[in-house]
């Protein structure tokens, strides 16, 4: 355990320590600040008197999907690709701690950043509330869909990045598919006929639909855990893969 | 203490080891030779668990490092060939990482850490960034923290490769410090191999080829001498007929130094009869023996001999 927290902070070290992770939280508060802004002003403008959490938060918490989108693989592209690239994989390999007890530290590190992201938002319910008392209950669905989204995309920018030495490349390949999803979420013209059920079934978005209005589907819970397992279990297969490999 | 049983690893298909067993002793330093693709690294990553093998085991103490790899990893320090460290970490909060990582408790790991800074020479970078350290103190680093918990065990994967001439005696200085710790090295330096290792363990194409104490090994080569020739006569002509000499192991031959004729040097199961031939060889070919000398064979003679290429 004390290996897994000593791997843990330093994780959470590189990241605060660092200034890319200082523009990736700019940016990810400019944008979410710019989606505050015009989704109230829209509230306000034609919504006014209707249901906040359907005209206004639902809105928001949709648009903050989106950045993470962008967010999360500029979090996530360096965690094992920078380990690659430095050679700094193999020693930490042959340190007493599991391949599991690695992929659990870097993700875990990688979430509990996407929380402090996510917390720089709570400003605008207090402000909201400041000024329209409103129920509060349905953002912790809200916040708890955002973290479950974030925890799939993590886990995949983890899985991307255990395959290549090169950040870009990882972060590149972890933000495309992702847009190409968000893509079809919105823009079902663009699937066929034929694949739209598959896409809508497997949509990290559609998923999410529930918790942005504040509600809490297990199956939808269990949805995100289960995409975040698998790519857990595919980036301990990439880890195990030196076994026949023979190299990093 | 460091035990390899039939130890085999296939990649895909292709044999990187193939039924390599030896013992190193507690307390003992061993050399793991061998020449390029001879199958070093792969030994050594077998013996830290990073990697499996495909039949075969290591063990360390009575640990098996397959079966339980957590366990036997705490016993064992390891320092690979590339020593790679995280840039943007000071070397004392490195090793403090490190030494964290392996387990050790506050108050335990800051007086380890102090320890392998002082053993290790690392007092006056202990507060750089690893990113700025030149590649002799990198390589320090990585001893330190191969060093760091106390481990029964160090594996040190060519340990001076890279270094100039004073980085890698002042590095092998710092193993012989290492008393009591049970050391397995792989080096193509034989000089450093014969300075440092009470044991030797040759490989060749992934086979084990010798596995003895460097003295066991000497007597093998009793009887074997090496002469030290200079012929003026073309160079491989020369090199051709003292090859072909019945009773030769191989030859060297020396680099121009400006002196007259070739220097070679020539490995003889029985140096005497071999003296008397090639002297009968260089006046039948018209050459100049110009000097020739008998010396005791060295352990890079017994690699020439066991291995058939250079180191």
């Amino acid at each position: 355990m004390r290996s897994f927290v000593a791997l843990f902070r330093k994780e959470l070290r590189s990241y605060f320590g660092s200034p890319p992770f200082y523009f990736v939280a700019t940016a990810f508060l400019a944008y979410a600040g710019y989606y505050f802004h015009s989704d109230l002003i829209y509230f306000i403008t034609f919504g006014f008197g209707l249901n906040i959490m359907e005209n206004f938060w639902q809105i928001l918490f949709v648009d903050l999907r989106l950045v993470l989108i962008f967010a999360v693989p500029l979090l996530t592209m360096r965690l094992l690709a920078e380990e690659r690239r430095l050679g700094t994989l193999e020693l930490l390999l042959t340190y007493p701690l599991r391949d599991g007890a690695i992929v659990a530290a870097k993700l875990g590190a990688c979430l509990v950043v996407v929380a402090t992201l996510l917390a720089g938002t709570l400003v605008y319910p207090l402000l909201v509330y400041h000024v329209e008392p409103f129920a509060f209950e349905p953002l912790f669905a809200a916040y708890l869909g955002l973290l479950l989204f974030a925890g799939v995309c993590a886990s995949y920018g983890l899985f991307i990045s255990s395959l290549t030495d090169s950040q870009v490349l990882a972060g590149f390949l972890t933000a495309l598919p992702l847009l190409l999803l968000w893509l079809l979420s919105w823009n079902e013209a663009a699937a066929a006929s034929g694949t739209l059920p598959v896409v809508r079934a497997i949509s990290l978005f559609n998923h999410f639909q529930p918790f942005s209005v504040g509600v809490i589907d297990l199956r939808d819970v269990f949805y995100f855990l289960y995409a975040t397992g698998l790519f857990v279990w595919a980036t301990l297969r990439v880890l195990e893969a030196r076994q026949w490999r023979g190299r990093r | 203490m460091i035990r390899s049983e039939l130890l085999t690893k296939y990649y895909g298909s292709v044999r990187a080891v193939g039924g390599v067993s030896f013992s190193v002793g507690a307390g003992e330093v061993a050399a793991l030779l061998g020449p390029n693709g001879a199958g070093k690294s792969t030994v050594m990553r077998l013996l830290t668990g990073y990697v499996s093998p495909t039949a075969g085991r290591a063990l360390v103490g009575d640990v098996d490092v397959a079966e339980r790899p957590v366990t036997a990893r705490r016993q064992i320090g390891y320092l690979p060939e590339q020593v790679s460290l995280y840039p943007e970490f000071t070397v004392r909060r490195y090793l403090g990482f490190v030494g964290e990582v392996k387990g050790l408790a506050r108050r335990r790991r800051r007086a380890a850490i102090g320890r392998v800074i002082e053993q290790c020479g690392l007092g006056e970078v202990a507060d750089r960034h690893n990113g700025t350290l030149s590649k002799g103190y990198r390589q320090r680093v990585g001893l330190a923290q191969a060093l760091l918990g106390d481990p029964a065990v160090l594996v040190l994967d060519e340990p001076t490769v890279g270094l100039d001439p004073v980085q890698a005696v002042e590095m092998r200085e710092l193993i012989r410090t290492l008393a009591g710790c049970t050391v397995l090295l792989s080096t193509h330096n034989l000089t450093e191999a014969s300075a440092l290792c009470s044991r030797v363990i040759i490989l060749s194409h992934g086979s084990l080829v010798a596995a003895d104490t460097a003295a066991e090994l000497g007597r093998r080569l009793e009887g074997a001498g090496r002469l030290v020739v200079r012929i003026d006569g073309p160079p491989d002509a020369v090199a051709q007929g003292l090859s072909a000499l019945p009773g030769v192991l191989g030859i060297e031959r020396g680099e121009p130094d400006g002196q007259a004729g070739v220097r070679f040097v020539v490995l003889a199961s029985n140096p005497e009869p071999v003296q008397r031939r090639l002297a009968a060889m260089a006046v039948a070919a018209g050459w100049t023996l110009l000097e020739v000398q008998v010396k005791p064979p060295t352990l890079e003679d017994l690699f020439v001999r066991l291995v058939g290429s250079e180191p």
